[in-house]
């Protein structure tokens, strides 16, 4: 799809006005809107509205054996699934490189924040560890499903709970609840995009569209960086990203406050 | 993990989750319920929950398989990983959802004038976030919605519904009953299970498949209490298509 | 003999019998079945005398001969440009429909000309059986766009946008003495003295959008903008802008519609374009 010169032009021009279109400031995170627990079936499940855009997050956790090199810790994956309902972009088909970039961003915020505690996923040591299987369903597309989807993963996991293992029959029993997931660490992704030479954040479609480079970084509870990706065809100064930094943890600091 | 086969399925008339057997579990149906889609909706029975996007008409990707004199109305049915009870589902296609996009897709196409929009697609997808039975019937009343949302000439809409036999009790007796709108335990235990699809206006069948047993008596029973369960349904996509509008 | 059942202005969807009897006609919207005139879109029920129409609240822009549209050239081709007009059907600019001046291709590229991403004002000058559109530039006031801004509307609400005449438009227009463009394509382009103008002129046209089906939706932007009454005969702005020409052709085009379809309705027997 052809973005017109126009609407490149607009959205630049509001940019430097400091005034974005549908009336945001360059540093306005629009409000998320988070719901949990509507799917049954999942241990643990979110819907997050971010202006337009729409995800849902189930997790089904799965019994498995643990990676030779951590014999006494669970472990966690991750995909996106674009819809093609999302966009008219989308089309059917396997993940592409938009949803394999997709799936693997947002883990890593998630995993290396340190947010799940692996070890106490361990049921027996070089035997048998849950594996937390996450599936983000991308259903309406309004930019930044990198945010939107990290919010997701984050209240599915304060809101589910884990199966029970049955000894005896050495399958996972999904009547029952095993308690709460283990986790210590409550992270938060914030993505910027840099539209000639200002940088907004939370980027809507249009925005998106037009972009030069965007950046999203994985801020954790301690204001730590636990995760960085950078996208686009264009690049960021040192001085630019450096200033990103203390913005992301400002904006990580309110949508922290917004989980459930 | 698999639940276990329970004794009776109704007893004295009453099913496991307190229904009879000529009624639907609670309907929720929301018309418009996306943005970027041309139309869509939402549809929740009982546990059951879908989401259908139509876009079109539009392009036919892939371009081989333009039609020069109609459109061609293509549904995509798929079940999310987190929908089921139990263990995850590999996300994507398999040959059950596969069948199930035919299916729907032929019901909505005897709906659409097709004539109207030559050398072009109408795309529908289905998506099931979560499954407590009979969910290509709810993605289909899902998907008449969502085209009708998106402003596509139709003949009319198509509302559909599931109705099969369920094994119980009466006074101590073992009974088979004709039951409406299968719910859980009832599609896997049951001794029938027929999915239909209907054209409220014009009283003509689009969709209709069935396993199980069932004796021509029992079929002849089952299909007008299946067909005024879909008459019911088509009140609630007009309901909720008309509530679009909000009056100031 | 013939029985309306549903009344002016409400809501229909598809296969709801509108009329039932031989005396009623079949519209746009609408298709007949035995003795029943039905619904086949999602819209208002519109009556007019016996011919009944259903007024669509949705749907994509399907390109007509004659309408102005707003184009964004997406390709370029050896002797013409490839312009998306958003509809399920592309559109070309001939090279010769692109200017009154010869383009000669030997000295100037193409692109020189209408580059990818330029936006264009564009009247559609044929559509084919096989809806293949062309579009022309060389009318009057046709010309690309390269100042202001661009927004997308639905394409079912341009007319109420445009209002009877171009009462509603007219309107909007006077907010800070904006400038703008209704394709029927449903994009819309404009620009006025200050981004805040601009700003508020949208809202007013997405509250347009959002109330499209309700009735006095004139007069109460009318009185939202604070406006004085207005004859509907009398023009706010000096006669011969492109916009004013425009309103006036739609406004002639509509009138041309109401005739053609009460011919064709006349044959028809299940379903009318």
């Amino acid at each position: 799809m052809v973005v017109s010169n126009l609407m490149k032009k607009t959205i630049e021009d509001m940019i430097a006005a400091g005034h974005r279109i549908n009336g945001r400031g360059n540093d306005e995170f629009r409000v998320p809107t988070i719901t949990t627990g509507i799917v049954h079936s999942a241990n643990g499940s979110a819907m997050v509205d971010l202006g337009q855009t729409k995800v849902i997050i189930g997790i089904k956790p799965e019994l498995k054996e643990p990676y030779p090199d951590r014999p006494n810790e669970g472990s966690m994956a991750t995909m996106a699934e674009l819809s093609p309902m999302a966009s008219p972009e989308y089309e059917p088909g396997p993940p592409d490189q938009s949803s394999v970039e997709l799936s693997r961003v947002v883990d890593r915020v998630v995993r290396e924040s340190g947010m799940v505690d692996f070890k106490a996923l361990c049921i027996k040591e070089k035997e048998k560890v849950w594996n937390l299987a996450f599936d983000m369903y991308i259903l309406d597309m309004d930019g930044n499903l990198f945010d939107a989807c990290v919010m997701g993963i984050v209240a599915s996991l304060k809101t589910g709970s884990l199966p029970v293992y049955d000894a005896e029959k050495d399958v996972a029993d999904f009547s029952k609840s095993g308690g709460p997931y283990p986790l210590r660490d409550t992270p938060v992704g914030i993505t910027f995009a840099k539209i000639g030479d200002h940088i907004v954040v939370d980027p809507s479609v249009e925005e998106e569209n037009v972009l030069d480079a965007r950046l999203t970084i994985g801020v954790t509870e301690k204001d730590d960086v636990c995760a960085m990706q950078k996208g686009g065809q264009s690049g960021f100064t040192v001085e630019e990203v450096e200033s990103l930094l203390p913005r992301a943890i400002e904006h990580a600091r309110r949508i922290r406050g917004l989980y459930p | 993990m698999a639940t276990e086969k329970p004794e009776s399925l109704i007893t004295d008339g009453v099913r496991l989750d307190g229904r009879s057997a000529e009624e639907m579990r609670p309907l929720k149906i929301i018309a418009g319920y996306l943005d970027k889609a041309e139309g869509s909706a939402y549809v929740e029975c009982g546990g059951t929950k879908v989401i259908a996007a139509c876009y079109g008409p539009r392009e036919v990707h892939p371009r081989h398989l333009t039609l020069t004199t109609e459109t061609l109305v293509r549904a995509r049915y798929d079940m999310a990983s987190f929908s089921v009870e139990g263990e995850r589902k590999r996300p994507g296609p398999d040959r059950r959802s596969t069948e199930i996009s035919k299916v729907v897709s032929e019901a909505l196409t005897s709906a659409v004038f097709v004539e109207k929009y030559p050398k072009t697609a109408i795309d529908v997808f289905i998506e099931v976030i979560s499954a407590e039975a009979s969910t290509r019937v709810a993605g289909l009343t899902a998907a008449s919605i969502a085209l009708a949302d998106a402003g596509i000439a139709m003949r009319d809409l198509v509302a559909a519904c599931s109705f099969g036999k369920i094994y119980g009790k009466e006074g101590g007796r073992e009974v088979e009953t004709v039951a409406v709108d299968m719910g859980k335990s009832e599609d896997n235990f049951g001794l029938a299970d027929v999915a239909l699809g209907y054209l409220p206006n014009l009283r003509k069948i689009v969709l209709l498949q069935m396993d199980g047993h069932l004796t021509v008596d029992e079929f002849r029973k089952g299909l007008p209490m299946g067909v005024s369960t879909c008459e019911s349904i088509y009140q609630q996509q007009l309901k909720a298509l008309k509530a679009k509008f909000k009056q100031y | 003999m013939g029985e309306l059942k549903i009344e002016e202005r409400s809501i229909v969807t598809p296969g709801e019998t509108m009329a039932v009897g031989m005396d009623y006609l079949p519209g746009e919207g609408t298709y007949r079945l035995g003795d029943d005139i039905k619904a086949s879109v999602l819209g208002l029920a519109n009556v007019r005398g016996h011919l009944m129409r259903v007024i669509p609240l949705s749907g994509r822009y399907i390109p007509k001969r004659r309408d102005v549209v707003i184009g964004v050239v997406n390709d370029i081709h050896f002797s013409q440009w490839g312009v998306d007009i958003n509809s399920p059907y592309d559109a070309v600019i001939p090279i010769k429909e692109a200017s009154d001046r010869f383009i000669d291709t030997r000295r100037n590229d193409m692109s020189e000309f209408f580059a990818v991403g330029d936006v264009v004002l564009a009247e559609i000058s044929a559509v084919d059986g096989r809806m293949n559109v062309n579009l022309t530039m060389r009318e009057r006031g046709l010309r690309k766009l390269s100042e202001g801004r661009l927004i997308e509307v639905a394409p079912a609400k341009v007319p109420r946008i445009i209002g009877k005449g171009g009462s509603m438009i007219n309107m909007i227009k006077q907010i800070g003495n904006c400038h703008i463009i209704v394709g029927q394509n449903g994009r819309v382009w404009l620009q006025g003295d200050s981004p805040e103008t601009e700003d508020k002129v949208i809202r007013v046209i997405r509250q347009i959008e959002e109330e499209a089906h309700t009735s006095g939706l004139t007069d109460k932007i009318r009185l939202q903008l604070g406006l004085p009454e207005q004859p509907s005969a009398e023009r706010i702005e000096p006669r011969g802008t492109l916009s004013q020409e425009m309103a006036s052709v739609d406004e002639a085009r509509v009138h041309e519609e109401e005739l053609v379809n009460q011919e064709s309705s006349r044959s028809n027997t299940e379903m009318s374009n």
